[in-house]
């Protein structure tokens, strides 16, 4: 998965208010002629999205198995998820997705970008640069859930991991590395990382090619080392792109369910858990519609929130620098 | 999956290289070099064991040169999953939806971003946040909704919902993209007296195939990789899809190692082929939303 959020997203707010550059000659009466345009999208909106946010919502106000009525129970649900160990497990374990899916491979990411750009693609041929992206980029395209089968089998009892570390004469370190709730969470963040790295490798480096060349030129000349040239020109002209990288992956982040479906089931003793296998083995295993919705609301409030946050942070960002 | 790499040489156009930047770079060509084999040694297991016999396996382990080169696994998991009907469903699904949510979105887009209706901000803002929505928050609805119109268990219960969905991103892209759209170029096409749906599919639309071509790409490959809604919404060997297909084959004891390797190459080979194939325009569309 690529989740589908992670490949490139334009930049959050990016259709400006023109209210001046509304023509004159337009009168209200062709706006209704427009509206007609919006029919199409509009109604499929209402009735796959907007409808089903709206009754889940309403499910999660009640007790249901999915036949027969929903009773209502007003805020239960949320009270009890409160109390729930679960529930606070996968929310925290949502710390250690992000870290995983955010944190580290924005961070290595910069990092890798800026050596293959700066240090390979014009020290060495472009084309070495490239096959490189081009491997680190690679687990970016399959479908994550393949991704999460291929490294189910790599850790398993039997597996390759295993079978590696006997070869190499550390086979006293074989382990059931999925099995074991101790290290099952980081066992999986190290597949989301690997899973994760080359959208923001790509991603930079693809901004790094608007970057004034002559802005390094001049700042070798003045003696700036590697580093110095990496925090002062690179980081401060690339933010926009990491801006959209951290929302993007953030997002991914909380919704993440392919790989963990596909790893562990949230196993072992719900050790790697997330909001959202939560949900869904609420829902379609344990039967119980209201819960698995009052989850699922929390976990959209918590997006939206974060989402709004990192959007608004942006916009401040850029009007602290003047018109980027 | 290999990269060769081309031997590297020194760049000619620079100005030779003063003193120790010559050793130090390639010390890192090296690291870089040795951290890209690290990503890829996954798939070299994955090729290693697909060829494998499952006795070859169970004898020699994971790591081991296949005794003999052995197809017998990706047979049966082609057969074992019907995979051609797999694959047809994941193209039919992900072809349809690539083009009917970029039809969807370019009409919403067209009244929002050349319209200008009344409201647009809100609406956009409204669809770049059912863009993030957590598919959880909709999946019980749509599930039983499609339950009771007849439609759970077909692809078109899941073409129709990934639509809006893929719409949603649409919509909001198009719509900033035709925010800016050339006002000359629509006042001329409206002098000439064509009405609003002809400038739509005659002035518009050419102006801005490339990126329609772009969404169309991505459009097709976020769907295919989708996971959620189809192991919901599909439920048997007839409609499910590539991804889909693997993972419920997953828990079975049928599967032994060389027949997951196996069963997992063949679920990749069609992204890492469409990887190849729309390799630029990916580039460019990764490029797109950032660009000022």
């Amino acid at each position: 998965m690529a989740s589908p959020d992670t490949a490139a997203r334009p930049r959050a707010g990016a259709s400006p208010p023109t209210p001046t550059a509304r023509p004159k000659r337009r009168p209200s009466r062709s706006d209704a002629a427009y509206w007609l345009y919006l029919l199409p999208g509009a109604l499929l909106f209402l009735l796959v999205i907007g409808g089903p946010l709206v009754y889940t919502g309403y499910l999660s106000l009640t007790k249901w198995s999915g036949v027969g009525d929903p009773t209502f129970i007003g805020l239960d649900n949320y009270r009890n998820l409160l109390t729930d160990d679960v529930f606070w497990t996968s929310f925290k374990n949502t710390i250690a997705m992000i870290v995983a899916m955010v944190v580290v491979p924005t961070v290595v990411g910069l990092l890798l970008a800026a050596v293959l750009f700066d240090t390979i693609g014009r020290r060495f041929r472009p084309r070495t640069a490239a096959a490189l992206r081009a491997a680190f980029y690679l687990p970016q395209v399959l479908p994550v859930v393949v991704a999460g089968i291929v490294w189910g089998w790599i850790l398993r009892p039997d597996g390759a991991l295993n079978g590696l570390l006997d070869a190499v004469g550390l086979g006293a370190l074989s382990h059931d590395w999925l099995g074991d709730p101790g290290t099952a969470l980081p066992v999986v963040m190290a597949v989301m990382i690997w899973v994760q790295i080359g959208y923001p490798v790509v991603v930079f480096m693809a901004a790094l090619e608007r970057v004034n060349p002559e802005l390094y030129e001049a700042a070798e000349i003045d003696g700036a080392g590697w580093f110095r040239r990496f925090r002062a020109i690179t980081l401060a002209q690339i933010r926009p792109e990491t801006f959209v990288v951290g929302l993007t992956c953030t997002i991914a982040a909380m919704k993440v369910f392919g790989p963990i479906y596909a790893l562990t089931r949230g196993g072992p003793e719900n050790a790697t858990n997330v909001p959202s296998y939560f949900a869904y083995f609420t829902f379609f295993k344990r039967l119980n519609v209201g819960y698995g919705s009052a989850i699922s609301m929390v976990l959209t409030l918590i997006i939206v929130v974060v989402a709004v946050l990192f959007i608004r942070a942006q916009n401040r960002a850029e009007r602290r620098d003047g018109v980027l | 999956m290999a990269v060769t790499l081309t031997p590297p040489r020194p760049a000619r156009r620079r100005t030779p290289d003063r003193h120790h930047r010559g050793a130090t770079r390639w010390i890192v060509l090296v690291l870089v070099t040795a951290a890209a084999l690290a990503m890829l040694v996954p798939f070299a297991f994955m090729l290693l064991n697909a060829f494998k016999s499952p006795g070859d396996y169970s004898t020699n382990g994971p790591l081991s040169w296949p005794t003999e080169f052995y197809t017998t696994g990706l047979r049966t998991y082609w057969e074992q999953v019907d995979f051609p009907v797999k694959l047809w469903n994941s193209i039919l699904i992900s072809g349809s939806v690539a083009v009917l949510a970029v039809v969807v979105s370019l009409l919403s887009a067209y009244a929002l971003g050349i319209g200008r209706v009344r409201g647009r901000l809100w609406i956009i803002g409204l669809f770049l946040l059912a863009n993030m929505l957590p598919q959880e928050a909709l999946i019980y609805p749509l599930y039983h909704f499609a339950k009771e119109a007849g439609l759970y268990n077909t692809r078109l219960a899941v073409i129709i919902i990934f639509t809006v969905i893929q719409a949603a991103f649409g919509t909001y892209l198009l719509a900033s993209v035709l925010g800016a759209f050339p006002r000359t170029l629509l006042e001329a096409a409206a002098l000439d007296g064509a009405g609003r749906w002809r400038i739509l599919w005659r002035v518009v639309l050419p102006n801005i195939r490339p990126t329609i071509s772009v969404l169309l790409v991505f459009f097709f490959i976020w769907t295919w990789n989708e996971f959620l809604i189809p192991l919901v919404m599909l439920i048997d060997n007839s409609t499910q899809t590539v991804p889909v297909a693997l993972a419920s084959l997953q828990g079975d004891r049928l599967m032994d190692a060389p027949t997951t390797n196996a069963g997992a190459l063949l679920s990749l080979l069609p992204a890492i082929l469409f990887f190849l194939i729309f390799q630029r325009t990916l580039a460019r569309g990764i490029t797109a939303g950032a660009d000022k």
